[in-house]
C-alpha cells in the first residue's frame, strides 16, 4: 500500500480498523479527539459498535465488557482521563482481559495543558491502577510507527491476556507525517474459550476479578507475574542508533528520543561517540541492552517529556556503574534538539560522576534555563 | 391413613437456571426472591442459554454463584456500562445488570442515567433496600428522611444528608427509556406484580424496544434490626410512601407489546 500524508490520531485509529477492532468506546479529549472522530465515521460504516461514553470511566467499563466476549477491543484517551480509566484498568487487568488502550500524553499534572508530554509513564508503567499487574507498554516516535505498533498491540493483547498501551504524546498523535497504512485483517472468527456469549448449550463462563480467598487471589497474582516474565522474556523490543563504537549513550522514548536523534546525529558530525537507544517497550524495559551498554560506554545521557520517570529505570540498572544524567522538560515543553545537543556536548566535557542524584543536578541547570 | 399412589403435583420446583447451592443471604432477606423471579421468566422466555448477567458489588456480589448462566462481574456502579460493552458486541443476546441501590444511585447514578439516555437494549433488575447491606447498612441515596443506618445513625437529617432519590420516575423523564417500573417483594401479590413486570422487561429487550428498568423495593432485616416479618410490614408501611408502586415509563411501543 502506497503512503499517504496522515495525521497520527487518525492514523492510529484507522490501523486498529484494520488490525480488527470490533468495538470502540471512547470519550473526547484533546489531544486525542480526532481518534475518537474517526471511529466514530468508520466503525459504522463497517457495521461495528462505536459509543461515545458518558465519560472516561464508562468508556473503560464498556471496554470491560466488550473484552469479556473476547473481541478486539479498544479505547483512547489522554492523560486525565486515563487517571479516570485507573479503575476499569485494574479491573480488566484483574480479569486477565486483552484490551488496547492508547494515550496520547499532554501535560499535567491536573488539566495541566494540552501539549506533548511523557508524564504518564509512571501511571501506565508503574501502575496507577491498584494491585499487582503489568501492561504491555509501546511508545512509538513517528506516525509510521504508531501505526505499526497498534497493529502490534492487538496480538500481543490476545497473547498475553493483557492490556497492551499505545503510549504517544500530543505530537504524536497531532502530527501528519507520510506512513503507510496495514492492510484491512478480517475479522477474528474464533472466540477464546474463556469468553462468555451465553452459555449456549455448554456450562457456564464467569469472568470476575473477585477472590476472597487470600491465598487463591495469590494464585492468581503469582500467575499473572509469572506471564509477565514471559513477556519480558520474550518481547522486549528497541532501536539502537551508533551504538556500535558508542562512548556516550542517549536513552529516550517517543518524541524525546525522536529529538535526541537529531541531537546524536548533530554530535556525530563533531566527532562525538555518542548513540541512541530508544525503548520502543518501555514496558517490558530493555534491561539487558542498557546492561550491555553499561559496560561499554563513559556515560550515560537520559533524555525525557517529564520530570525523569523513566531515569528511574534507567538508573536501576546501570546501578552506580556508570554517571547517568538526566535532561527534560515538563508541563508540555517540548526540548529542541539543540538543547540535547548542548547537554551531549556537555557530558563530554565532565566532569562526570555516579554520586548524588542526576535530577538534582538538572533542577539547578533548569531554574537558569527557564528563569 | 392411606399413602395414595396418586402422582404428586408439582406447583414449586427450582429453576433450572438457577444452581442448587445455598446463598450467602441473610434470612428474610428478598435477594433470593428477587433471583428467583429472573431465572423463572429467562426459562419460560427460552432465553437462559442466550443470556449474559452482569453482577454488581453489594450483597448481590456473587449472584453468579447462584445463577447458572454466563455472567461477568462489575466494579461498582459501572454495571450498566459493562453491559453496554456486552450487549453492543452481541445485539442478539439477553444482557441484564442486577444492580442495589448504593450501587445504582449513588456511585453508578452516571452509568444509569447514560445507558437509559441511550436507550441501550438491556434490562435492569434494581434492588432498592434503602441501605448499603453489603458495608453493613450505611445510608444509601435511597434511604429514607429520618431513617437510622449506621452512618446516620440519629436519623437521615435532609438538612445535612439531603433526600432520598426517587430512581425510577428519575429514570422515566428519558426518551431512550422505554419500560420504567417500580415494585416490591414485601407481600406474595406483590411477587406475582414483580415477575410480571421483570418479564415484560425482558420482553422489551427481547424485541429490541429499548431500556427497561424494574426497580424492586426489598427488605433488609439484619441491617435494618427487624424480623423478616416486620421488615416486610415496615417496607409495606413506610418505603411504599416515599417510592409508590407504579408504571413510570411505558413507551408506545411497549403498550402495543403483546406476551
Amino acid at each position: 500500500m502506497a503512503k499517504e500524508l496522515i495525521k497520527g490520531n487518525t492514523a492510529v485509529a484507522e490501523a486498529a480498523i484494520r488490525a480488527g477492532l470490533e468495538a470502540y468506546f471512547g470519550y473526547p479529549i484533546t489531544p486525542q479527539t480526532e481518534l475518537l472522530e474517526h471511529l466514530s465515521a468508520r466503525m459504522p460504516e463497517l457495521g461495528r459498535p462505536f459509543v461515545q461514553a458518558e465519560s472516561e470511566l464508562g468508556a473503560i467499563n464498556m471496554v470491560y465488557g466488550a473484552a469479556c466476549t473476547g473481541k478486539r477491543v479498544m479505547t483512547s484517551s489522554s492523560s486525565p482521563g486515563v487517571s479516570l480509566m485507573m479503575e476499569g484498568i485494574s479491573y480488566i487487568a484483574g480479569t486477565e482481559l486483552p484490551a488496547v488502550l492508547v494515550d496520547v500524553v499532554r501535560g499535567g499534572p491536573g488539566l495541566g495543558n494540552i501539549a506533548p508530554a511523557q508524564n504518564d509513564y509512571n501511571q501506565i508503567v508503574h501502575g496507577g491502577g491498584h494491585g499487582d499487574y503489568h501492561m504491555i507498554v509501546l511508545a512509538p516516535a513517528s506516525v509510521q510507527e504508531a501505526v505499526d505498533l497498534t497493529v502490534l498491540a492487538f496480538d500481543l493483547a490476545e497473547q498475553y491476556r493483557m492490556i497492551v498501551v499505545v503510549l504517544m504524546d500530543g505530537s504524536i498523535g497531532q502530527m501528519m507525517e507520510p506512513a503507510e497504512l496495514p492492510p484491512m485483517q478480517p475479522l477474528k472468527t474464533e472466540i477464546p474459550e474463556w469468553a462468555v456469549r451465553g452459555k449456549q448449550g455448554g456450562e457456564k463462563r464467569v469472568l470476575t476479578s473477585i477472590n476472597l480467598d487470600p491465598p487463591a487471589q495469590e494464585v492468581m497474582n503469582l500467575r499473572v507475574m509469572k506471564r509477565w516474565q514471559e513477556v519480558e522474556k520474550n518481547e522486549v523490543r528497541y532501536k539502537g542508533y551508533f551504538l556500535d563504537d558508542a562512548e556516550y549513550v542517549v536513552v529516550g522514548f517517543g518524541t524525546a528520543g525522536r529529538i535526541s536523534l537529531s541531537a546524536v546525529r548533530a554530535a556525530r558530525e563533531k566527532g562525538i561517540k555518542v548513540g541512541l537507544l530508544r525503548p520502543i517497550t518501555v514496558a517490558p524495559f530493555p534491561k539487558e541492552i542498557l546492561d550491555e551498554l553499561t559496560k561499554q560506554v563513559k556515560a550515560f545521557l537520559v533524555i525525557e517529556m517529564n520530570a525523569g520517570q523513566m531515569l528511574e529505570d534507567v538508573r536501576l540498572v546501570v546501578a552506580g556503574r556508570k554517571p547517568v544524567e538526566f535532561y527534560g522538560r515538563m508541563g508540555g515543553v517540548v526540548p529542541f534538539p539543540d538543547e540535547v545537543y548542548d547537554e551531549i556536548v556537555r557530558l563530554t566535557e565532565g566532569p562526570l560522576t555516579t554520586e548524588g542524584h542526576p535530577k538534582d543536578r538538572w533542577l539547578s541547570k533548569l531554574t537558569e534555563i527557564i528563569g | 391413613m392411606v399413602l395414595t399412589d396418586r402422582p404428586a403435583t408439582i406447583y414449586y420446583e427450582r429453576p433450572e437456571a438457577l444452581e442448587t447451592r445455598i446463598t450467602h443471604y441473610c434470612p428474610g432477606c428478598t435477594h433470593g426472591v428477587a433471583h428467583r423471579l429472573v431465572a423463572e421468566v429467562l426459562e419460560e422466555m427460552g432465553e437462559v442459554e442466550n443470556t449474559i448477567g452482569v453482577a454488581s458489588v453489594g450483597c448481590s456480589v456473587f449472584a453468579y454463584y447462584y445463577f447458572d448462566i454466563d455472567f461477568v462481574e462489575a466494579a461498582h456502579g459501572r454495571a450498566p456500562a459493562m453491559a453496554t460493552g456486552i450487549k453492543r458486541v452481541y445485539p442478539e443476546r439477553t444482557v441484564f445488570t442486577y444492580q442495589g441501590d448504593g450501587d445504582l444511585a449513588s456511585i453508578g447514578m452516571g452509568e444509569i442515567v447514560h445507558a437509559a439516555a441511550r436507550g441501550e437494549k438491556i434490562t435492569v433488575i434494581f434492588i432498592n433496600n434503602a441501605n448499603y447491606g453489603m458495608t453493613g447498612g450505611q445510608m444509601a441515596p435511597t434511604t429514607l428522611v429520618g431513617q437510622k443506618t449506621t452512618s446516620s445513625p440519629t436519623g437521615r437529617d435532609v438538612s445535612r444528608q439531603g433526600y432520598p432519590i426517587q430512581t425510577a420516575e428519575l429514570l422515566a423523564t428519558l426518551e431512550g427509556a422505554a419500560y420504567v417500573v417500580r415494585r416490591s417483594l414485601h407481600t406474595s401479590r406483590e411477587v406475582r406484580r414483580a415477575k410480571q413486570a421483570i418479564r415484560t422487561a425482558f420482553e422489551v429487550q427481547k424485541h429490541g424496544l429499548g431500556f427497561s428498568l424494574v426497580e424492586l423495593l426489598s427488605t433488609c432485616p439484619t441491617n435494618w434490626g427487624m424480623t423478616p416479618a416486620d421488615a416486610r410490614e415496615w417496607l409495606g408501611n413506610n418505603m411504599t410512601q416515599v417510592f409508590p408502586l407504579g408504571d413510570y415509563k411505558i413507551s408506545p411501543a411497549v403498550a402495543d407489546l403483546k406476551i
